[in-house]
């Protein structure tokens, strides 16, 4: 038995920012495609939820770690994976870890959560949130997404066979604590040092491996250093054929989390018995060789089964109409009026962790005498009045339906305006709660909705999150731009 | 609903109500000064003749020492009472039942409230700490799930539905503008109305109440002692008061077309007061319109229409001050302002002047001068569609045979 991944979830938010509207706000060339933008309510702990809900398989394994990555976490000194775990249900048992600050380490969530397999399923998740100054390359070139893999001690879709490194130690690009956009050295001096790094990652990764570059069916080169990348990827003697299609024109280069994402859409159209390489420019270089199995072909027919979108059919889903100056906002980089109302008030501590498991894992209560479902969980009630006679039951895998809805033009938000739905569960039960990532036009009775878990807003200082309702089906939006991008691509 | 009632058993024999609006030339002490001292004096007694006090606030202070400072009592029980918006009726109803109960003579409620001095447009909410899971929505947001219900329940398209809120609103304001101690004392055209700028779903801003200052203050004493304080009092029928489970937001059986608080305290207030026929026996009623479609269902709620025809009723006039049953005939909260814990009162000052035929020529309602009615009902409800409070009292200007 050799551990491996066992299943992936792939999260790329709803909004698109469109090259072509920078460039209308500020002049200069536009530039082709997209780039996928994280929503005023998301960050990199909520896409990381949404990204771990669709790597952990219905009635699969409980991973029994967690480690989490990004270069861009919610908070410091305290963990942000414990609110992935908590917005997962894990149990308590389960340890949650950061692996954070740079964009090498998401690579090291993944080997070190293969590694923790051999032994306990774990998860390993890597988010990003990526932008720059407006009008620059990173803000232009950028994207936002996340990306989770549940590691399994057998049974895996892909085994690691070998892995290689190379570090070094040269500035190419860095951000001070508290910086929201990255300092970038002349491209030319990066591109120089990572060559070498790069090839001599591959090389000895497939040294290790045993192979030849001839085995290799598939390679994935990724590195916010586009044209490093560029350098190094022809040098290796793979077969161009054997290259992963480069999906940055529509999504942007996702950091951190663009190995991930670009090893799940190779996982996503390889089949039984190939060989995948990954290599990371990230701070020297790091390899992966990956061999799949013969399950690959059976979770393949899962994930269509369950209507799980790969990545290539995520480049058509969302809205592409997002305006630049929204986009601006909602990264803070637009200082914009305040709402002639009271700011947000943080909640109580004591309070979030009494209602952990309905705040965090959208837990209801079921009452055991009459089976009347309980949003939030009450512990007397409403039905036949019993009294501490509940079973706790998380609904935000849950569909629902919309039984009335309505929009708020007073309440302020960054994404105006709210929307309020009254969603009916499928099998019982009643919550009312914000509609968010839709298309005003496509909200009635009867639309079909299921749960997203958002940050509601920051108050000195502490991220406030729940779960809101967003349609089910997430088609293409404002315009033909997605398709004529994938047809590109 | 068990509840005995004190049907003729209290009377109300003086009140106080100050001009409501954005009265920046007063603080909620002024406004509590003002409104007792007109009560006191229509009552013709003296501050330190009132035994007890209950005032009614929802922010303007906390403690009997809101009331007990400003007019210096004279070391007097001062209860301070909070119920959402039925905060005003609900010092009402405690007072009145002190006095029943044989412990004081004489009781005053007053309430107060001081929005405008926040600083934010609209109700700006009081903080507890919480889980911090409830949604964004407004309170108008949350009231505008009743017109799309209801008009798809009853099969009223959405034109004809605004026309309703619509004519709703114009009524309130037509009334209105013949107070001089309304908020808004002008009247607004249909046109007006319907292309008001849009709050929340087909709420504009013309649907839904004024943001206001003000208070209220009346003194009540048992029924056999009023006319040593008036030759008219006005005799309390039923009180009734009912918080729901919050059902509705959690039900999915709820459909947003009624307010079951309402029913039930409505129901109860009918059976203190002996009223079977609030359509046919009430001369007038002071409803809680915070925005036009709760008034529209509360006409269903009270009985004074059947299910699925206050709409008609409406745009038929039924509820104009010259209708059969005037509703509002103040201009409701809609154009006199809704100081939260005035506003009980504020309904029930208007009873006192219809009631007993006071009311200024241009306002005073024929159900009262020719129609011989004598029953005049308040109605407030705090919270939101399916989680709400109620009060529904009965009051009249003769006591019973």
């Amino acid at each position: 038995m050799t551990s491996g991944i066992g299943s992936w979830g792939v999260y790329l938010p709803y909004w698109r920012l469109e090259r072509e509207a920078i460039a209308q706000a500020l002049g200069g060339p536009g530039g082709r495609g997209s780039r996928t933008v994280a929503s005023y309510d998301e960050d990199t702990t909520t896409m990381g939820v949404e990204a771990a809900r669709l790597a952990v398989r219905p009635g699969g394994s409980v991973p029994e770690q967690l480690l989490f990555s990004t270069p861009s976490p919610a908070y410091q000194d305290k963990t942000n994976a414990t609110t992935i775990h908590a917005a997962l249900g894990l149990p308590q048992r389960v340890g949650a870890y950061d692996l954070v600050g740079s964009v090498r380490s998401g690579v090291i969530s993944l080997t070190a959560a293969i590694r923790a397999a051999t032994t306990a399923p774990t998860l390993a998740v890597i988010s990003e949130i990526r932008t720059g100054l407006a009008g620059g390359t990173d803000e232009r070139d950028s994207g936002d997404g996340a990306v989770a893999f549940s590691c399994v001690p057998d049974g895996a879709v892909a085994e690691l066979i070998s892995t290689a490194s190379a570090s070094e130690e040269f500035l190419d690009r860095w951000r001070v604590p508290g910086e929201s956009e990255s300092h970038q050295w002349e491209e030319r001096f990066g591109e120089t040092a990572y060559v070498p790094l790069a090839q001599s990652a591959f090389s000895d990764a497939l040294k290790a491996a045993d192979l030849s570059v001839e085995d290799i069916d598939h390679l994935v080169v990724t590195g916010l250093h586009t044209r490093a990348v560029r350098a190094v990827t022809p040098s290796l003697g793979v077969d161009a054929t054997r290259l992963a299609p480069d999906r940055s024109v529509v999504l942007g280069n996702l950091g951190a989390a663009q190995l991930g994402v670009s090893l799940a859409d190779v996982l996503e159209r390889a089949t039984p018995g190939q060989v995948v390489v990954v290599l990371q420019l990230a701070d020297g270089a790091d390899a992966l060789v990956w061999r799949t199995t013969d399950e690959l072909a059976a979770e393949q027919d899962r994930r269509r089964g369950s209507h799980l979108a790969t990545v290539a059919e995520q480049l058509t889903s969302g809205r592409c109409d997002l305006p630049y100056a929204a986009f601006l906002t909602w990264r803070d980089q637009l200082h914009r009026e305040p709402p002639r109302r009271p700011e947000p008030t943080r909640p109580g501590a004591p309070n979030m962790l009494r209602s952990e498991g309905w705040k965090y894992a959208f837990t209801a209560s079921c009452c055991l005498a009459c089976g009347f479902r309980h949003l939030p969980p009450a512990r007397v009630c409403l039905r036949c009045k019993a009294v501490d006679q509940m079973e706790p039951e998380r609904l935000a895998e849950v569909g629902g339906t919309v039984a009335t809805f309505t929009i708020d033009y007073l309440a302020f938000s960054l994404g105006p305006p709210t929307v309020g739905v009254v969603v009916d569960f499928d099998g019982g039960g009643r919550y009312r709660c914000e509609l968010t990532d839709f298309d005003p036009g496509d909200v009635a009775i009867g639309t079909r909705v299921q749960m997203t878990f958002r940050r509601f807003y920051t108050a000195e200082g502490m991220h406030n999150y729940f779960w809101k309702a967003r349609t089910s089906a997430q088609e293409a939006k404002g315009g033909a731009a997605g398709s004529e991008i994938n047809e590109e691509v | 609903m068990a509840s005995n009632g004190i049907r003729d058993k209290v009377a109300i024999v003086g009140m106080g109500c100050t001009k409501f609006g954005e009265r920046w030339d007063c603080g909620s002490d002024d406004l509590l000064i003002d409104a007792s001292q007109e009560a006191i004096a229509s009552a013709g007694v003296a501050i330190d003749d009132i035994d007890a006090f209950w005032l009614g606030t929802l922010g303007a202070g906390n403690s009997g020492l809101t009331l007990s400072r400003p007019l210096k009592l004279d070391y007097r029980p001062v209860t301070r009472v909070e119920n959402f918006c039925a905060t005003g009726s609900e010092a009402l109803r405690n007072a009145c039942y002190a006095v029943a109960s044989g412990a004081y003579d004489l009781a005053m409620a007053i309430g107060v409230e001081k929005l405008k001095d926040s600083g934010y447009s609209g109700l700006t909410g009081i903080h507890q700490v919480g889980d911090g899971t409830r949604d964004s929505l407004t309170s108008p947001a949350t009231f505008s799930f009743l017109a799309p219900s209801y008009s798809h329940k009853y099969g009223v398209d959405a034109e004809e539905m605004k026309e309703v809120m619509t004519r709703i609103a114009w009524k309130n304001h037509y009334n209105g503008a013949r107070n001089p101690r309304a908020q808004f004392r002008k009247e607004v055209s249909l046109e007006t109305i319907s292309r008001s700028p849009r709050v929340a779903g087909e709420l504009g801003v013309f649907d839904c109440s004024g943001v206001s200052d003000g208070s209220a203050a009346a003194i009540v004493c048992r029924a056999e002692d009023a006319h040593r304080y008036t030759d008219a009092p006005l005799y309390v029928k039923g009180l009734s008061f009912v918080a729901g489970p919050a059902a509705g937001p959690i039900d999915p059986d709820y459909d947003y077309t009624t307010f079951e608080e309402v029913v039930r305290s409505a129901e109860d207030a009918y059976r203190q007061a002996g009223v079977t026929n609030p359509r046919a026996q009430l001369a007038m009623a002071e409803v809680h319109d915070c925005f036009t479609p709760t008034e529209l269902i509360l006409m269903e709620d009270l009985g004074f229409a059947e299910r699925g025809t206050a709409w008609k009723e409406v745009l038929a006039g039924t509820f104009d001050i010259t209708g059969e049953l005037p509703v509002n005939p103040d201009g409701g909260l809609k154009s006199f302002g809704h100081p939260i814990g005035a506003s009980g009162l504020r309904m029930m000052f208007e009873c006192w002047l219809q009631l007993r035929r006071q009311a200024p020529g241009d306002r005073q309602i024929k159900s009262v001068t020719e129609g011989g009615r004598t029953l005049g009902l308040t109605h407030n409800l705090g919270g939101g569609p399916g989680e709400c409070v109620s009060f529904v009292g009965v009051v009249g200007s003769e006591p019973s045979a």
